[in-house]
C-alpha cells in the first residue's frame, strides 16, 4: 500500500521549483480572451434607422433600375406558330421533321420607337432543358480546345464517333445547334447582321482552338440541328460559341446577330424566316427578339420591381416598429 | 489512522492494474449533434426518394416517350420530347436508380462533414483557453489549470450534479493538530490549539507519564521517516499528512522523532535520547482502520504495542474495566468542531506472548493470508491513552464557490470517508447545508435492507413536501444504506437523488463492513469508492451531466466514470499523484485546477461559453450545408429533375472549406455576457444546462432560416439573371455569392461581441471570396474563367447582392429585434442591462414560460408513488405543516424542474425494466 505524497518527490521538488516560473500562463489579451470587443445589441434606434435607411436606398434604386428598364426598346415576335402552313397546322411536328417541306416563312415587324444601335437580335426558346444533366455534360471541352484531343470524346455518348471517327465537335449541345435563320429587311434595302463580338473573346481564344475543324458532324444518323461549314476552324463558329454557353434556365436567350444601324420608328422589318428548329415535339415557343441595352442590360423589370417592394416593405416595417415601440416599448 | 482517503495506491497494485481504460466520452452537445444529423439523414433519404421518383417520371414522359402519331392511316413515329437528351429509349432496370444516386450524390453535401473537423478544432482551442486563462492560475502552488481532455468543454457548461470528494478537495489536505484528550483531560479547548495550551506544556515539563507516552506514542506509532539537515534541523517525510501533523506536533511538544536507522527508533525528549527497537510494523489497512507498532524500549526491555486508529476500530477494543465513555465524548466533541480523530491506545506484551504472535505474523505476513486476523490477535486489551484532534482546514473561497455554484443550478454530493457529525459540520461550514431554519438535514440509515427502505421512505415523503416550500433540504446517508439504497430500492433512490439538491454521503463503519466486503469491487476500490460509481452511473444512467472532482487518489475510478472529471492539482504534494495517476492514458474526460474555488471560473466561464459558442458553431454548420443543398435541389426543378448541379466542383468543396468555414471559426472568441455578469447571475447557466441553445427547436429554426435564405437566392438570382443573362456558370456565381453575403450577414447577426479578429474573419473572408474568385477567373483551363471579371464590371451583379442581402437578412432582424424586445430570454435582459448600463432587475426564476409546459408533466410523476402507503412521518422535521400531508396535493409547484426530470425518469426507469 502506498501512500499520497510519495517519499521519492524530494529529489523533483527543485526542479518543480524552477518549473513553477514557466507553469504560469503568459498575459495576452487573446488568450484571457479579453479583446476589446464592440457588442451592439439590437436597440429599437438602431433597428429602426436601419430599416429606414435600407428603404430609402433601396426605393431610388429601384426607380432607376425601372427607368432603365423602361427605356430599351425591345420587340418579341413568336413565329413557331405563325410559321408553320396552315394544312400542316394540326400536325406542325411532321412539317418540321418532314425535308421535303419549305421552312422559308416571311414575318413583318413594326418597330414601336426609334433603336439606338447596336440592336442585339436574340432567338428565345421555351421549356428547352438546356441545363438537363444528361445534356449539359455531354461535351468534351479538351477535343474543342485542341487538335491533338480530338479523339476525347468519352463524356459525348451518344454523339461520340461515326464510323468515320471521332465527331468535332461532339456531344448533345452541339449536335442539337440552333438552326434557324433570319434575314432582316428594311424598306427593301439588307439589314447586314453582324456576327461579330456575339460570342465571348475568352471563348473565343481558350476555349475554341483556331486549328480545331469540325469533322464527321451531323454526318449520319439522326440529324439535331444546324451543320457545320468544315472550313471554318472552332474559334470562328461564333453560333456555336453562343449556344455552347449553356443556360441555366429553360427559357433563355441567346445572341444571333447585332444590326448596326439605327432603326426608326414604325420601321417596317420585313424577317425571312428559316424555320428549321424542331420545338414543336416540346411545345416550345421560338421567338425573335430585338433589343436594344442599358446599363443594367436588356429589358427586365425584376430588379426595379424587387427593389421597390423591399424598400416598401423595410419602411413600412420600421414604420410598424415605431408605432409599436411608442404604444409598448417593452 | 482515519485517512481513508490518502491512500494512494500505485499503478502496480491490482486497484491501479483495475482502473482500465475508460471509453471515450461523448458529450450532450455531440450527442444531439448526432441525433440532429441522423434526422438530417433522414430528411436526405426522403429528398433523394422523391425527387428520384419525380426525376424518372420526367424522364419517362419527356425524354423516353415516343410520340407517335397516324397520319393518313401510316403510323409515323416521331422522336420523344426532350429529343435533345436522347435517352436510350430500352434501358435496363437499374437505370431507375441513377437519377436517386444522383440527387444522392447532390444531397450528400446536406449533412456537414466540415463540422466534426471544425469542432475538433474549436474545441482544441476552448481547452487551450482554460490552459492559459491567468485567472485561474495559484501563484502559491504555481500551477495552472489543465484540460486533459480536449473534447468535452462545452459538458462543463451543462453540468447537473457534482460529486465532490472532501479531503483534499474541499480541504486544503494540510493537517494541523489542534486539540487532544489525554486521559481524560481536555487540552487545547480554550485557546483552539493544544500547542498553546499551558497546561500541556507543564505537564510535558512536568513529565506527566501519560502525557509523555501519549506524545510519544504520537511520535513513534508511524511510518514517518526523519532527515537530519547540515544543520541540524530535523525535516520528517510522511505518507500521510495525518502522520506529519501527530509528529510535527509530538517534536513541537519536546518528544521529537530524532531519528530512525535500521529499527533503532530515537526519541529525543528534553535534551535526552531514548532508543526503541522496532519489532513489527502492523500496517494501516482500510478495513482495519488502524496501525500498530511492536517496539521494544531499549532501557527495560520491555516489549510495547502502540496502536492509533480510527475510534470504532479502537475503542471496542480497549481492556475490560477501562472507560472509554470520555473518550466517546472527545471523539464527538471533537468532530462535531469538524475536527478529524484519531485514538491513541498501548500495551505492554508479555515476552513469550510476543514471541509467539511473532511467529504467526511473520508466517502471515510471508503468505499475506490472514494477516488482519494475525493482526486482531494483538490488537486487544489496549490501554486507551488520548484522542487527537486534527484540523483540515478548508480551501479558500469554498463556502462561495459552493454558493455560487448552488445558485447556478448545480446538485451538489459530498463524499467523504469522515465520521457522520465530522462530514455534517464540515457542509455546514462550506455552505454545502444551512443550518436549521432555512435547512432541513434528513437521514437515511439503517442496518438492513428493510430498514434503509422504510428510512429512505420517510426522507421521500418528506422531500416531497418540503420541496413545496422555500427550505434547503438535504439528506446524508452512510455509506451501508447507500450500498443498499442502490442495490435494492434503486428508484425511490433516483428519486430521492432527483429531489434533493443536496446529498452527503459519509463512511461506513466498520461493523456494516464486514458484511458487506463480498463485492470484488468494493474490495477493491475500498467500499464506499466502489458505491460511488454505482452512483455516477446512476446518474448517468438518468441522463444528467455529472462532474465529480477530486484529488486524486481513490476517488480515481469515480473521475473516470463521471461524464466530467476534475483533478485537484495545486498542492505540492498532489502533483505526484496527478503525475502517476492520470497521466497513464487513462485522463480521457478531465481537467485540473488549482484550487477548488476555480471551479466556478470553469464551468460558468470556460464551461458557458463553450457551450454557447458549439452551439452556436454546430447549427451554422448545418444551417450553411442546408442552404447550398436547398439551392440545388431548387435547381433541379427547372432543370429536369435531371439532377444536374448548378454549382461546379470547386465551387462546392471551396465553399465547405473557405467560404463558409472560416467566419464561424472566429465565434470561439464571441462573448454573449461578460464573465462579470456571468458570475453576478450564475442562475443564467440555466440556459445551459436544459440546452437552450442547441435543440430540435432551435435547430427548426435554422432549419427554416436555410430554407428562406435558399428561396431567397434562387429567387432572385434566377430573375435577375433570366432571358440573355441566363448563362450557367454566371448565374452560378451569383447565387453562390449571394450565398456567401447571405452567410456573412447570419455570423454577423449572431455574433454578440466583436473583436478585431471577428471584424477581419467575417468581412475578409468575404473578400477572399472575391480575390479567390478572380483568381480563378484568370486561369484560363478553370471552367470559370473570365466569369467573376465579367460579374463584378455588371451593376445588375451588384444590385443582385444588395437584394439578395437585404431580402434575406431583413426578415431575420426583424424577427430578431421582435424576440429580443418583447420576448427576452434572460440572457438578453442581461445583455441589455450590460451594455446600456441600465439596472440589473431581479432575475427571479429563470424562464417562467417554460415552467407552464413542465406544469402539464409534473402530475405524471406523482401518480406513480400513489399506490404506496400514503402515510409517513417525516423523521427530522419539526415543521407542523410537513405532516401527513395526502400526497395528490403535494403538486411542487417550484421545482417543476425536477418533477420533471422525475418523471422521465421514471419513464426511463421503465424502459429499462
Amino acid at each position: 500500500m502506498s501512500f499520497k505524497g510519495g517519499t521519492s518527490s524530494e529529489g523533483s521538488t527543485d526542479s518543480a521549483a524552477t518549473k513553477k516560473s514557466s507553469k504560469k500562463p503568459k498575459y495576452s489579451k487573446f488568450t484571457q480572451q479579453e479583446l476589446p470587443a464592440c457588442k451592439p445589441i439590437l436597440t429599437p434606434g438602431w433597428v429602426i434607422t436601419t430599416f429606414i435607411a435600407v428603404g430609402i436606398v433601396f426605393i431610388p434604386i429601384g426607380l432607376a433600375s425601372l427607368f432603365a428598364s423602361e427605356h430599351v426598346v425591345e420587340i418579341v415576335h413568336r413565329y413557331d406558330e405563325d410559321c408553320v402552313p396552315s394544312d400542316y397546322s394540326d400536325n406542325a411536328l411532321a412539317y418540321i421533321q418532314s425535308t421535303e417541306t419549305n421552312k422559308t416563312c416571311k414575318r413583318s415587324i413594326t418597330v414601336p420607337k426609334q433603336m439606338k444601335s447596336p440592336v442585339y437580335i436574340y432567338y428565345e426558346l421555351d421549356n428547352f432543358y438546356q441545363n438537363h444533366r444528361r445534356y449539359v455534360k455531354s461535351r468534351s471541352d479538351k477535343q474543342l480546345r485542341s487538335k491533338a484531343s480530338e479523339s476525347d470524346t468519352k463524356d459525348c455518348d451518344p454523339e461520340a464517333v461515326s464510323k468515320n471517327g471521332p465527331i468535332v465537335p461532339c456531344g448533345l449541345i452541339a449536335w442539337s445547334l440552333f438552326n434557324d435563320t433570319y434575314r432582316f429587311s428594311v424598306n427593301n434595302s439588307i439589314l447586314e447582321v453582324s456576327k461579330k463580338e456575339i460570342a465571348w473573346k475568352s471563348d473565343q481564344q481558350y476555349k475554341f482552338g483556331s486549328d480545331v475543324y469540325p469533322k464527321n458532324f451531323q454526318s449520319e444518323g439522326l440529324i439535331g440541328g444546324a451543320k457545320l461549314n468544315e472550313s471554318i476552324p472552332l474559334s470562328e463558329q461564333v453560333d456555336l460559341i453562343v449556344w455552347m454557353r449553356t443556360a441555366a434556365l429553360p427559357t433563355f436567350r441567346k445572341l444571333y446577330g447585332k444590326i448596326e444601324v439605327d432603326l426608326e420608328a414604325n420601321d417596317e422589318i420585313s424577317v425571312v424566316i428559316q424555320n428549321n428548329y424542331n420545338t414543336y415535339s416540346f411545345d416550345g415557343k421560338k421567338k425573335l427578339v430585338l433589343s436594344t441595352t442599358s446599363w443594367i442590360g436588356g429589358k427586365n423589370d425584376f430588379l426595379g420591381v424587387a427593389y421597390l417592394t423591399v424598400g416598401g416593405l423595410c419602411l413600412f416595417l420600421a414604420i410598424s416598429f415605431m408605432l409599436i415601440y411608442v404604444f409598448k416599448p417593452r | 489512522i482515519e485517512n481513508l482517503h490518502d491512500v494512494f495506491p500505485g499503478n502496480e497494485t491490482k486497484l491501479g492494474m483495475s482502473r482500465g481504460v475508460p471509453e471515450p466520452k461523448l458529450t450532450a452537445v455531440d450527442a444531439m449533434i448526432d441525433k440532429l444529423t441522423g434526422a438530417i439523414f433522414v430528411f436526405q433519404l426522403v429528398v433523394v426518394i422523391v425527387l428520384g421518383i419525380a426525376g424518372n417520371v420526367w424522364k419517362e414522359t419527356e425524354a423516353i416517350k415516343i410520340n407517335s402519331i397516324l397520319i393518313s392511316g401510316f403510323v409515323m413515329a416521331h422522336r420523344p420530347k426532350q429529343w435533345y437528351v436522347r435517352y436510350p429509349p430500352e434501358g435496363q432496370w437499374y437505370e431507375l436508380l441513377i437519377i436517386p444516386l444522383r440527387f444522392e450524390l447532390l444531397c450528400s453535401i446536406m449533412i456537414p462533414i466540415s463540422i466534426k473537423v471544425s469542432l475538433d478544432l474549436v474545441k482544441s482551442l476552448y481547452a487551450k483557453f482554460i490552459d492559459w486563462d491567468i485567472e485561474m492560475y495559484d501563484p502559491e502552488s504555481g500551477t495552472s489549470s489543465h484540460a486533459a481532455n480536449t473534447a468535452i468543454s462545452e459538458d462543463l457548461g451543462q453540468v447537473e450534479y457534482i460529486l465532490t470528494d472532501k479531503t483534499g478537495t474541499l480541504t486544503e489536505n494540510r493537517m494541523i493538530f489542534r486539540r487532544c484528550c489525554i486521559s481524560g483531560i481536555f487540552y487545547g479547548n480554550e485557546s483552539g490549539d493544544a500547542l498553546k495550551d499551558v497546561d500541556l506544556q507543564n505537564a510535558v515539563f512536568t513529565g506527566s507519564p501519560d502525557v509523555i507516552r501519549f506524545l510519544s506514542i504520537m511520535a513513534i506509532c508511524n511510518t514517518v521517516v526523519p532527515t537530519k539537515s547540515k544543520s541540524g534541523t530535523i525535516s520528517y517525510k510522511a505518507q500521510s499528512q495525518d502522520e506529519d501533523a501527530l509528529v510535527n506536533a509530538a517534536a513541537h511538544l519536546h518528544v521529537t522523532l530524532a531519528s530512525k536507522s535500521g529499527n533503532i527508533i530515537v526519541i529525543n525528549y528534553n535534551g535526552s535520547n531514548i532508543q526503541y527497537e522496532l519489532l513489527d510494523t502492523l500496517e494501516f489497512t482500510s478495513d482495519r482502520k488502524r496501525m500498530s507498532v511492536v517496539v521494544r524500549d531499549c532501557q527495560n526491555g520491555k516489549v510495547i504495542l502502540m496502536s492509533k486508529g480510527a475510534d470504532e476500530a479502537i475503542l471496542p477494543y480497549s481492556f475490560p474495566g477501562q472507560h472509554t465513555k470520555i473518550f466517546c465524548e472527545a471523539v464527538e466533541q471533537y468532530a462535531q468542531l469538524g475536527l478529524r480523530t484519531l485514538c491513541l491506545a498501548w500495551r505492554e506484551l508479555m515476552e513469550d506472548e510476543y514471541r509467539e504472535w511473532s511467529l504467526m505474523f511473520k508466517e502471515a505476513n510471508s503468505t499475506l493470508w490472514r494477516l488482519a486476523e494475525v493482526c486482531q490477535r494483538l490488537e486487544h486489551n489496549l490501554e486507551i491513552l488520548g484522542v487527537t484532534a486534527i484540523e483540515d482546514h478548508l480551501q479558500d473561497g469554498v463556502p462561495e464557490t459552493i454558493e455560487m455554484l448552488r445558485k447556478a443550478g448545480m446538485y451538489f454530493w459530498m463524499l467523504t470517508g469522515d465520521k457522520q457529525s465530522t462530514a455534517i459540520q464540515i457542509a455546514l461550514s462550506c455552505n454545502f447545508i444551512s443550518p436549521e431554519p432555512k435547512g432541513q438535514l434528513l437521514l437515511i440509515d439503517g442496518k438492513t435492507e428493510d430498514e434503509v427502505f422504510r428510512s429512505l421512505e420517510r426522507v421521500l415523503l418528506t422531500m416531497r413536501i418540503t420541496t413545496a416550500e422555500h427550505k434547503e433540504v438535504a439528506f446524508v446517508i452512510d455509506g451501508w444504506a447507500l450500498e443498499i439504497a442502490l442495490k435494492h430500492h434503486r428508484k425511490a433512490f433516483t428519486e430521492l437523488a432527483i429531489l434533493s439538491r443536496t446529498a452527503l454521503c459519509c463512511r461506513v463503519t466498520p461493523s456494516q463492513k464486514a458484511q458487506v466486503l463480498q463485492s470484488s469491487l468494493a474490495m477493491l476500490h475500498g467500499l464506499r469508492y466502489g458505491c460511488w460509481v454505482q452512483l455516477v452511473e446512476l446518474l448517468k444512467s438518468c441522463d444528467y451531466r455529472t462532474l465529480a472532482i477530486g484529488d486524486g487518489g481513490n476517488d480515481v475510478r469515480m473521475i473516470q466514470q463521471a461524464d466530467i472529471g476534475v483533478g485537484i492539482s495545486g498542492r505540492e504534494g498532489l502533483q505526484a499523484a496527478r503525475a502517476a495517476d492520470y497521466s497513464i492514458g487513462s485522463n480521457i474526460n478531465q481537467y485540473f485546477i488549482a484550487e477548488f474555488r476555480f471551479l466556478t471560473r470553469l464551468i460558468l466561464v470556460h464551461g458557458r461559453y463553450s457551450y454557447n459558442r458549439t452551439a452556436f458553431l454546430s447549427q451554422y454548420s448545418f444551417y450553411k450545408s442546408l442552404l447550398i443543398c436547398f439551392i440545388q435541389i431548387l435547381f433541379s426543378f427547372i432543370s429536369g429533375v435531371s439532377g444536374t448541379s448548378l454549382f461546379n466542383s470547386v465551387s462546392l468543396m471551396a465553399y465547405n472549406v473557405f467560404y463558409t468555414s472560416i467566419p464561424v471559426m472566429v465565434s470561439v472568441l464571441d462573448k454573449d455576457l461578460s464573465e462579470k455578469t456571468v458570475m453576478q447571475h450564475p442562475q443564467i447557466l440555466f440556459y445551459c444546462q436544459a440546452g437552450r441553445l442547441l435543440n430540435p427547436s432551435t435547430f427548426a429554426g435554422w432549419f427554416g432560416r436555410s430554407l428562406y435564405h435558399a428561396i431567397v437566392v434562387f429567387v432572385i438570382s434566377m430573375h435577375a439573371y433570366a432571358n440573355e443573362k441566363s448563362e450557367m456558370e454566371e448565374v452560378a456565381m451569383v447565387a453562390l455569392s449571394g450565398c456567401i453575403w447571405l452567410q456573412a450577414f447570419v455570423v454577423a447577426l449572431e455574433t454578440n461581441s466583436f473583436t478585431i479578429l471577428q471584424h477581419l474573419a467575417i468581412w475578409g473572408n468575404l473578400a477572399a471570396f472575391y480575390i479567390i474568385n478572380w483568381i480563378l477567373s484568370a486561369l484560363p483551363a478553370s471552367g470559370m474563367y473570365t466569369i467573376m471579371f465579367r460579374l463584378c464590371r455588371q451593376p445588375t451583379y451588384w444590385l443582385t447582392m444588395l437584394l439578395i442581402t437585404v431580402a434575406g437578412m431583413g426578415p431575420v432582424l426583424a424577427l430578431k429585434y421582435f424576440r429580443y424586445t418583447y420576448t427576452p430570454s434572460k440572457i438578453n435582459i442581461l445583455q441589455q442591462a450590460e451594455r446600456l448600463g441600465g439596472p440589473i432587475l431581479s432575475l427571479g426564476n429563470i424562464e417562467p414560460q417554460s415552467r407552464s409546459f413542465e406544469k402539464e408533466v409534473s402530475p405524471l410523476s406523482i401518480t406513480l408513488p400513489k399506490n404506496r402507503n400514503p402515510v409517513y412521518e417525516p423523521l427530522l422535521s419539526d415543521s407542523p405543516n410537513s405532516t401527513r400531508r395526502s400526497l395528490g396535493t403535494v403538486t411542487p409547484f417550484d421545482f417543476f424542474q425536477s418533477s420533471s426530470r422525475l418523471s422521465s425518469n421514471y419513464s426511463r426507469d421503465y424502459k429499462t425494466n
